[in-house]
């Protein structure tokens, strides 16, 4: 049974002030009501006045989408009442959108290349926030401070079939949006979804405000057994909206009246059309996440998983480029699949991670210095010391302070002879032809000296020391 | 024609009170302001880009706005430099 | 010579909402001079109601422009005039603060919505006053109490600050017993204010001239046909005469979208109302909303309660032309019939210079005479044509009927607000002389 699944994502532009005011945009961390002016409360009266940098940063967006800007765009009012909407509509864009049909390319589920078509991209102003007071409390509470935040829609044809392929395209659509400079990932909500998902040949589904992208595929998947099991039923998918409870992982119908919503969209009157088709030619796009991903294959030589990875967030791939001078393969490993995976444990952004410390590192390892096991716990020293806010020591001081060098020579030898003459058995064994009793044997160095033996090497090194009759 | 339960659906849309008593005379008036409307349906002619200005745009940099005092001055009743309003549920 | 001015008027005729007791001014070119300013637009630290229960106790906390320009030019702003409820009416008998009456005859409407602002200058409390005209709200007024009063091309004064009642039509405009003080007037509040999107930088800075010779004036049918209260078309025409007296030339000149003007401007007003006073609820400004009740609930019950009927009639008018299924017979309609009529009007401008007629086609209607409200409606049918346009449109008070101020109204191309002001002062000039 075909999935099928469009997405509609609401981007919060990272300009300095709002779409139409100059209430700064830095409001989370902030005191409610303390971002207002009387064109973002709505105060009757005030009009509002277009950012041109809004408009500039959708521009980016339609050019680096390949889309089309048409001649001209216009503003209008979604008229709907919500306490969190101070002028009781919203200025959005409606049938004169700032620019129509694009396309973003994603892997499918077998890793074929495909394409999303996007159909078209506007702008709008964010509502404000409702609070909704704990313990039955009658009534909510608004802040204003969003409101006003300029938010670049973007719809796609319902061209994705998977939960992970719309997982897929919102990291890449979020990679492109971040290499642009229009979109700061880390802002919390920065980057909201609704989702419209059926099955082939039934209902569609409406998944009202997902508020983080990683909650997209979790609210999808959980759609796709929903439907399915009631079809497996006999019963049929009910054509609704529903919303998506991020901390159950479920979804739930949002019945009655938001189903029956007449919008009342006219051209708002008090702005003027824009004619902007011709500023699209000036736009320089920077390099984007696919012409960077084929770059990195093919100057670092690194493979095409790594380059994706390390492609997927501007700020990553910048600290991979800056890095990669030591040894591009062994730098893309680092970052890619340890550096990362260490980042996530502990809920730190690459931001935080100095470079410098961390060529250091990635040069005692290539230098043999240390061993990968031992680069590790250096690593997890200094990212913990980062997290608590402590200066970074230099990886070599680490290495010298926990005796974590590589141990060569006399010392390695000694662990060698002892290890080999305390397990007389499975020395036995492996003469017996054994395969298990190396492993064990080279296990029992690795654990005698703290992973600072080379394991690659080990198991040549214990074999040859028994084979020549070092006992 | 308009009846008397469009004219209620109509107060519903615009979220505006109507009391029962009123809705015959709305609709009565509704009725005849709406035939004198039906001359538009003799109206010729294309719609077409407005003409006139375009592209009126303001720089991006911040401007001050109100305090949080001034923005909850005129507020019927706050709560923690919130607003309160009723409850949407 | 900054100052104060004490102003404690005799308001028998209920022309003012607030009245400052004492007023502060700074020096400029009207220092000291009492204005009065239209009730729904915005002055930071005064109560700004727009006639309206709905936002009794509403202070601003900040100014409009035009209130600005007033007092950096030493203006003292004396107080907030009455008007229709949110400008809708012609009567000023809308506001939720009682009826204006006309100072001329008190048993007459002062007309609307400016009407506080005309009958507060016509009776002697101020030399001058601000109004606002969405489909006549400063000329009918102005004729009605035998005034002078500007509708400045749209664009050319800002409205920030403005409270919107339906913001493609509306212009701030001034109101005078002279044309010299609406021309004063103007000079002050047509600046330029980046704030406003839909303004263009075309400051008025004129001295009126009452030079008029070769003036081509088009007097367009349309305004003297069926409905005009023939006595008023003779006045009017009359008034033309003196113009031609003065070397004007007349030139017959046709209109022929006047026969959609006042559906398109019914429809399009209402629709921009509609969505102008969602934002009412009680919950940022006004009379608090009840936060016990579920938030429609809640509001429906405010809304019933605050606004009056003719404002909720006209609200619940344009929801219905805008709602799906409608759009394209009512809202979609009105802008090709209103474009119809800027045509219109452009091509009768490659005639002629201005346009004449009358501003209403009667004299002041009596206190409680218009209760039905299509019969209200239609007595805007021959102001409402310069709004759809955004031409600059003029009303000067030219002769009574029945003891009866009526005005001659004379209309010009967009920016040409000098224009009108000129032939308005040459006939003011004539007759007074």
């Amino acid at each position: 049974m075909k999935t099928i699944i469009g997405l509609e994502i609401h981007v919060q532009l990272s300009t300095a002030t709002k779409l139409f005011c100059g209430c700064s945009t830095d409001y989370r961390d902030d005191e409610p009501n303390t971002h207002c002016c009387p064109i973002c409360l709505g105060l009757p009266g005030a009009l509002p006045r277009i950012n041109r940098k809004a408009v500039e940063y959708g521009l980016r967006v339609a050019k680096a989408l390949g889309m089309t800007v048409p001649e001209e765009s216009e503003f209008a009012r979604k008229n709907y009442f919500y306490p969190d909407l101070p002028k009781a509509y919203q200025i959005t864009q409606y049938d004169k959108p700032l620019a129509v049909k694009g396309a973003v390319e994603i892997e499918d589920d077998e890793g074929h290349e495909k394409i999303v078509r996007i159909t078209r991209v506007h702008l709008e102003e964010d509502p404000g926030r409702l609070v909704h007071v704990a313990g039955g409390s009658k009534y909510s509470l608004v802040d204003y401070n969003r409101s006003g935040i300029p938010l670049l829609e973007i719809v796609t044809e319902p061209d994705m079939r998977s939960p992970q392929e719309a997982r897929r395209f919102l990291n890449k659509l979020r990679a492109i949006l971040e290499y642009l400079g229009v979109f700061d990932g880390e802002r919390e909500g920065g980057l909201r979804v609704d989702a419209n998902i059926s099955l082939e040949g039934s209902e569609r589904v409406e998944v009202k405000n997902i508020s983080s992208y990683k909650g997209v595929e979790k609210a999808l998947t959980f759609e796709v057994t929903r439907q399915k099991n009631l079809l497996r039923r006999g019963q049929k998918v009910t054509r609704e909206t529903r919303h998506f409870m991020e901390g159950r992982g479920i979804t739930t119908s949002a019945r009655g009246k938001e189903e029956e919503h007449d919008y009342r969209y006219f051209p708002e009157p008090d702005l003027r059309p824009l004619r902007v088709s011709d500023w699209v030619a000036a736009i320089e796009l920077p390099e984007l996440p696919t012409a960077r991903k084929n770059r990195f294959m093919a100057q670092y030589g690194i493979s095409p998983n790594h380059a994706r990875t390390l492609t997927g967030d501007p700020k990553l791939a910048d600290f991979y480029e800056h890095v990669a001078s030591v040894d591009s393969v062994l730098a893309a490993t680092w970052v890619a699949d340890t550096l990362l995976g260490e980042l996530n444990y502990r809920d730190m952004g690459i931001a935080a991670v100095p470079a410098d410390r961390f060529m250091e590192l990635l040069a005692l390892i290539r230098a043999e210095t240390i061993t990968d096991k031992a680069g590790v716990q250096v690593l997890r020293e200094m990212l913990d010391a980062c997290a608590a806010g402590k200066p970074c020591e230099p990886p070599g001081v680490i290495v010298e302070r926990e005796g974590l060098a590589r141990a060569t020579g006399d010392e390695f030898t000694q662990v060698v002879e002892k290890v080999v003459a305390a397990n007389p058995q499975a020395v036995e064994d492996y003469r017996a032809g054994k395969k298990g009793a190396l492993n064990f044997l080279v296990g029992q160095v690795m654990k005698e000296t703290r992973g600072r033996a080379d394991p690659r090497e080990l198991g040549r090194i214990v074999s040859e020391f028994i084979d020549t009759g070092g006992v | 024609m308009i009846t008397e339960s469009d004219i209620e659906h109509i107060a519903e849309l615009a979220d505006i009170g109507i009391s029962k008593d009123e809705v015959p005379a709305f609709t009565t008036q509704f009725n005849a302001i709406l035939d004198y409307f039906e001359v538009l349906d003799t109206v010729e002619g294309k719609s077409a880009p407005d003409a006139g200005i375009v592209n009126v745009f303001r720089d991006d940099e911040i401007q001050p706005g109100l305090s949080q005092e001034e923005a909850l001055a005129n507020a019927g009743s706050t709560e923690d430099g919130f607003i309160k309003a009723p409850r949407v549920m | 010579m900054a100052g104060t001015l004490e102003f404690s008027p005799d308001d028998r005729y209920n022309a003012f909402i607030t009245t400052c007791r004492q007023a502060p001014f700074a020096d400029g070119p009207l220092a000291g001079t009492a204005v009065a300013v239209k009730d729904n637009i915005s002055t930071a630290g005064i109560q700004t109601t727009c006639g309206s229960r709905i936002l009794e106790g509403y202070i601003p906390p900040y100014d409009a422009y035009v209130v600005e320009l007033l007092r950096s030019s030493g203006a003292a702003i004396v107080g907030k005039t009455n008007m229709d409820e949110f400008g809708m009416g012609s009567t000023t008998e809308t506001s939720a603060f009682g009826p204006t009456r006309n100072p001329v005859d008190p048993g007459r409407v002062p007309g609307g919505s400016s009407g506080g602002s005309a009958a507060a200058v016509a009776a002697g409390l101020v030399p001058m006053a601000l109004g606002t005209d969405t489909g006549g709200s400063i000329r009918c007024p102005a004729a009605f109490c035998g005034i002078a009063g500007l509708k400045p091309t749209y664009g050319r004064v800002s409205r920030y600050g403005l409270i919107a009642y339906a913001n493609s039509l509306e212009q701030i405009g001034p109101m005078a017993r002279t044309v010299e003080d609406v021309s004063r007037l103007m000079s002050v509040i047509a600046r330029y204010d980046p704030r406003d999107s839909t303004m263009l930088d075309r400051p008025y800075d004129h001295r009126p001239s009452a030079e008029i010779k070769g003036l081509r004036v088009g007097i367009p049918e349309e305004y003297f046909g069926e409905g005009v209260d023939p006595r008023v078309g003779e006045s009017v025409r009359d008034a033309i005469g003196v113009l031609e007296g003065l070397g004007a030339k007349t030139v017959p000149v046709s209109i022929p979208g006047m026969r959609h003007a006042l559906a398109a401007y019914y429809v399009i007003c209402t629709s921009e109302a509609s969505s102008n006073l969602a934002r009412f609820d009680g919950v940022r400004y006004g009379p608090a909303v009840d936060t016990r009740k579920s938030w429609h609930e809640a509001y429906q019950d405010l809304r019933l309660e605050k606004f009056g009927t003719e404002v909720r009639r006209r609200i619940m008018l344009g929801t219905f032309a805008l709602s799906a299924g409608y759009a394209g017979r009512y809202y979609a309609k009105a802008q090709i019939a209103r474009r119809n009529i800027r045509e219109d009007f452009e091509r009768a401008f490659r005639e002629v210079d201005v346009i004449a007629g009358p501003t209403m086609p009667t004299v002041a209607f009596r206190l409680g005479e218009k209760s039905d409200p299509l019969s209200m409606y239609l007595s805007d049918i021959l102001t409402v044509p310069a709004n759809l346009a955004g031409i600059p449109a003029i009303s000067v008070p030219c002769g009574k009927v029945d003891g009866l101020p009526v005005g001659l109204q004379i209309m010009g191309r967009q920016f040409e607000d000098e224009r009108v002001v000129d032939a308005a002062y040459a006939y003011e000039q004539e007759v007074r002389a």
